[in-house]
């Protein structure tokens, strides 16, 4: 691979000296909109760094030591990949979609998304940046913290790619657009992505990112995507995470709403090593709804800490939340839900919700709803359980002749299932549901094929 | 089919059943009946497998094989079957998924193959008939939302479906209006057989205006204290369980 750094800390080299040292690489790969942002990011990253477990919103997740190790950084686009739509091409008959890859971060090349309807554009991040700068400009940073959180502000400092989404005025995209990240790498990795959903007025799209490691080495991603919605716009965003347990993936979702506007986002994640998704949604205009669902499935050691923000800015908008986890073995997780109702958003209905099952007594949760309200008319309610399999339930089942096993298997699904049918596509949801009951048989695939479409892939054994 | 010799079963220490005897033949209709609190409904879950309790002493042979240390699903696939006082709702577990699940699991003990959807379908909708059960019902969750005669219905029809060898029937018409009950014991009389038996636990005689039992015991401290034949029942309606309680209060 060309232009990849090594040995991070091999060198003891800090990210902050790590960025300095190829900045002039970066920016002159980049273009200025995005460089413009790079100053005060790093400024905001020294005195911020990676957080710790001392960072009160990162209290359940020390990143610290998973950041720091030895990893090359993906600075360039990998060039030898060269086939990628052989290794994983799609099988549209299962799910019709317009698909798109990103490899370590970086949008293919020969990426074709076919089929779009008029003024709708897909595409890299990058090449945006030196086309239509003041597109870009518009919205790049506009949502992301990157000045007060130290990741975030890690991502601006080095983001060079990704996807945008832009569709226009009064445009409904029928079919889901699916982006596939793909990681593939001969050493350890590290990348920063950073990706662009526009939705304007009235328009509607369904976008399904789909997380896959197709190489057994070490990867640490740091991805961000903003997103806007505009009036009366509806967009359904799912992530859906398989990734194998060497993997350290923080994704931060950052979505402003406006006037009228539906957005609800799923992040389901089936397999990873340690997962951190942040999710933020700005109810910006009244009337806006947002729903945020989420299905964590762990076990071994793996550990997912889900951090929700739902911002009501203004009076009369509704948002419903709803994340559900399953932790066997010594599997670990978190959930926040924070809800902000600020002082003029009166009449604002916000519901939350997060349920976990432990299978084992070395599972653990740490659940914390964070309700701020400011506002006197409003109507907000929140709930938290953590259980254990319903021993009534199980003996009804074994007692028509269905062993532990399998009556396990039946009831963890049944209680997923709450969060899968609030996927309104039919194909996905039906694809989600096999690939659930597939997770709890212990038949998932973690590298080889795609899960979505059931494609080969590389044949390397992973984790 | 079903021997059981001098049972005993505590929980917490505590003795529920003292010494309990009972043979079933193949083609008979038992009923135990008793008062409150007497242990019917624990023979019914030992007999089902329910790890809550503890069998301290005796035997229990089912078609000859001692199933006391067989686990529930392992009786269930003999052809056991327990239909539940109070039937457990399990969101989130379709009907059909339970009931092919279910049926699939005991084909496959038996060496048989799986049933086919359409044959299921089949299965399904022709012993739907025979309990009047509402086709809504089947395409829900297992027993969510479902009235307390549904719910009984409900394990009639999974009994239809699962075609057991021995079924015991604890409390199944308890909560049932005269119409429920007609429409229950319909079923269960269908499903007689020369070759299959059923147990009826009840506190009441009411059940057996329906099903004519050919034996009635009355269960009481948890000891079959009396034995005869449905006339049994008939006293036991007419004077209450009092007598039985005074004449056997001291042992």
């Amino acid at each position: 691979m060309d232009n990849v750094i090594k040995n991070i800390i091999g060198r003891d080299v800090t990210l902050d000296g790590l960025f300095e040292e190829n900045r002039s690489l970066i920016e002159g790969n980049s273009s200025s909109v995005m460089n413009a942002l790079r100053s005060d990011a790093f400024e905001a990253f020294r005195r911020l760094g990676i957080p710790s477990n001392k960072v009160e919103d990162y209290k359940y997740t020390n990143l610290q030591p998973l950041f720091s190790g030895d990893y090359s950084l993906s600075l360039t686009p990998d060039t030898l990949v060269e086939n990628v739509e052989d290794i994983f091409s799609c099988d549209v008959d299962t799910l019709d979609s317009i698909t798109i890859f990103i490899v370590n971060g970086w949008y293919y090349a020969r990426n074709k998304p076919d089929g779009l309807p008029d003024g709708v554009r897909i595409g890299s991040l990058a090449q945006l940046a030196k086309e239509d700068p003041s597109f870009l400009e518009k919205y790049y940073g506009k949502n992301a913290p990157y000045l007060s959180d130290g990741i975030v502000a890690m991502n601006t400092m080095f983001a060079s790619d990704g996807f945008y989404i832009h569709i226009p005025r009064g445009v409904t995209v029928e079919k889901p657009i699916q982006i596939v990240n793909i990681l593939m790498s001969e050493e350890p990795l590290m990348t920063n992505q950073r990706n662009l959903i526009v939705l304007e007025e009235n328009s509607e799209a369904r976008v399904m990112v789909c997380d896959h490691t197709l190489t057994s080495d070490k990867f640490v991603i740091n991805n961000v995507t903003e997103g806007f919605v505009d009036r009366n716009a509806r967009l359904d965003f799912y992530n859906l995470q398989n990734q194998h347990n060497a993997t350290t993936q923080v994704a931060g979702f950052y979505i402003e709403q406006k006037e009228d506007s539906h957005v609800k986002t799923n992040n389901l994640t089936l397999h990873t090593g340690v997962g951190r998704n942040n999710i933020t949604l700005k109810l910006a205009g009244t009337h806006a709804e947002g729903h945020t669902y989420g299905l964590y499935l762990l076990d071994k050691n793996q550990h997912v800490d889900n951090f929700s923000f739902i911002d009501h800015a203004v009076p009369d908008c509704f948002s419903d939340e709803l994340f559900k986890g399953v932790l066997d073995d010594h599997a670990t997780g978190a959930f926040t839900g924070k809800i902000m109702v600020r002082p003029d958003a009166q009449k604002t209905n916000a519901y939350q919700s997060n349920n976990n099952l432990l299978l084992t007594k070395d599972a653990k949760i740490n659940t914390k709803p964070q309700l701020e309200i400011y506002a006197d008319d409003v109507k907000c309610s929140h709930g938290a359980t953590v259980g254990q399999l319903d021993e009534e339930a199980m003996f009804y089942l074994r007692t028509r002749g269905i062993n532990r096993e399998e009556a396990t298997i039946l009831l963890m699904y049944a209680f997923a299932y709450e969060v899968i049918e609030k996927i309104q596509v039919e194909p996905l949801r039906e694809q989600i549901r096999t690939l659930v009951e597939k997770r709890f048989r212990g038949e998932l695939d973690k590298c080889h094929s795609c899960v979505v479409c059931g494609q080969k892939g590389t044949g390397v054994s992973c984790m | 089919m079903l021997s059981i010799k001098n049972l005993h079963v505590k929980i917490d220490d505590k003795e529920i059943l003292r010494g309990i005897d009972l043979k079933v033949k193949p083609g008979e209709v038992h009923a135990i009946m008793g008062p409150n609190g007497s242990g019917k409904s624990t023979l019914a879950s030992v007999l089902a497998g329910n790890e809550m309790f503890e069998v301290s002493e005796g035997e229990v042979l089912f078609n000859g094989h001692d199933i006391l240390d067989m686990a529930p699903e392992d009786r269930a696939r003999e052809g056991l079957f327990l239909s539940f006082q109070y039937p457990v709702e399990i969101p989130g577990v379709s009907m059909v998924n339970f009931l092919r699940t279910s049926l699939n699991e005991i084909r496959k003990y038996r060496a048989q193959e799986p049933i086919s959807a359409s044959d299921f379908l089949k299965l399904m909708r022709e012993k739907m008939s025979l309990v009047d059960m509402d086709s809504n019902l089947t395409n829900r969750s297992v027993n969510e939302g479902f009235s307390g005669g549904e719910k009984k219905k409900n394990e009639i029809f999974q009994m239809a479906m699962l075609e057991p060898k021995l079924a015991i029937l604890d409390e199944t018409d308890s909560g049932l209006d005269i119409d429920a009950l007609r429409t229950v014991a319909y079923g269960v009389n269908k499903l007689k057989r020369p070759d299959n038996a059923t147990i009826l636990i009840t506190h009441y005689q009411r059940l057996l205006e329906y099903i004519i039992p050919d034996y009635v015991h009355v269960l009481y401290h948890g000891r079959i204290v009396k034995t005869g034949g449905k006339e049994l029942a008939h006293e036991l309606e007419a004077k209450g369980y009092d007598w039985i309680k005074k004449e056997f209060e001291d042992r």
